[in-house]
């Protein structure tokens, strides 16, 4: 069975998340040896992933880890008790 | 205090118990997790930090209510995902008149961009701060119920389950969400890699 491009797309995120049948996924790397679009659609999905689980892409601001103890510290004094 | 090697139960069980500083340990881990979530709601940096502090001290006040049903972690990601709605419902009343937000498109087609000259994205363009910056911006102008299902499963790792559980959305709807996101952001980036990637040959080596 020959696949489609538009269908190799449609599970393009199930292919790299590795959630489809092992049948579906060996017609896939098949189509993927011959088709440069679908290999290069796959691939740029997969870089885009891998920026965005890159600490540098997406930051916490300056200090936040520091102000954000001094606020539960102010929190824990005041009150001390977890709610029962 | 000792906490090395304390599990995260334990950590839990003594704070109940009145050991109150371990909170600090206890959330350290989960920090970046719980800023980032309450940002994908609110969108903003002063209100996700502000937010994120509310977050950690209602999960301070409400731990006896954590029962272990659950991942401590998907937990404190719940709790930030209802103080971001939160903020943003009271931001929205706030303004006068709040134009309808367009509908979020759950139809249309998404597909991804097509390259046809280009191929592989050379590892050092990955390392440009142009490409970092263009990714924040189009993660940012997704629709929110994307760009929150994006956030939890691929910036900060949920599973399927614990994305669905936190956003109290289902198991299906998260794949299809995340999905759309993907090629959203594939369509949006991959210009932008091709204009701004230098040309080189093919042989210098694959993307990652």
């Amino acid at each position: 069975m020959k696949l489609e491009c538009k269908h190799v797309w449609e599970n393009i995120s199930a292919y790299i998340d590795q959630t489809m049948d092992a049948k579906l996924r060996e017609e896939i790397e098949k189509h993927l040896e011959h088709c440069e679009i679908c290999s290069a659609v796959l691939d740029s999905t997969r870089n885009i992933l891998v920026l965005t689980a890159d600490g540098r892409t997406f930051e916490l601001p300056v200090g936040y880890s520091q102000r954000l103890h001094e606020r539960l510290e102010e929190e824990l004094k005041k009150g001390g008790e977890v709610k029962s | 205090m000792e906490t090395r090697g304390t599990t995260e139960a334990e950590l839990i069980a003594r704070v109940l118990a009145g050991e109150t500083q371990l909170f600090h340990d206890l959330i350290r881990p989960y920090e970046r997790m719980v800023y980032m979530t309450v940002f994908s709601v609110v969108k903003n940096e002063a209100e996700a930090e502000d937010g994120a502090q509310e977050a950690m001290i209602n999960a301070y006040r409400h731990l006896r209510s954590f029962r272990g049903e659950a991942k401590f972690s998907t937990w404190l990601v719940t709790i930030a995902i209802n103080e971001g709605r939160k903020r943003l419902r009271k931001s929205k009343n706030a303004a006068e008149e709040s134009i309808d937000a367009p509908a979020e498109g759950e139809e249309g087609e998404f597909t991804p961009a097509l390259l046809t000259d280009w191929r592989e994205i050379p590892s050092e363009a990955l390392e440009r701060k142009e490409l970092r910056e263009a990714l924040r911006i189009a993660v940012g102008e997704l629709p929110d119920i994307y760009r929150q299902v994006f956030t939890l499963r691929d910036l900060e790792q949920l599973n399927v389950e614990e994305t669905a559980q936190a956003l109290g959305i289902q198991p299906g709807a998260v794949k299809v969400r995340l999905h759309r996101a993907r090629m959203m952001l594939q369509k949006r980036l991959v210009p932008f890699l091709k204009t701004t990637a230098p040309r080189r040959g093919r042989w210098l080596g694959r993307a990652l």
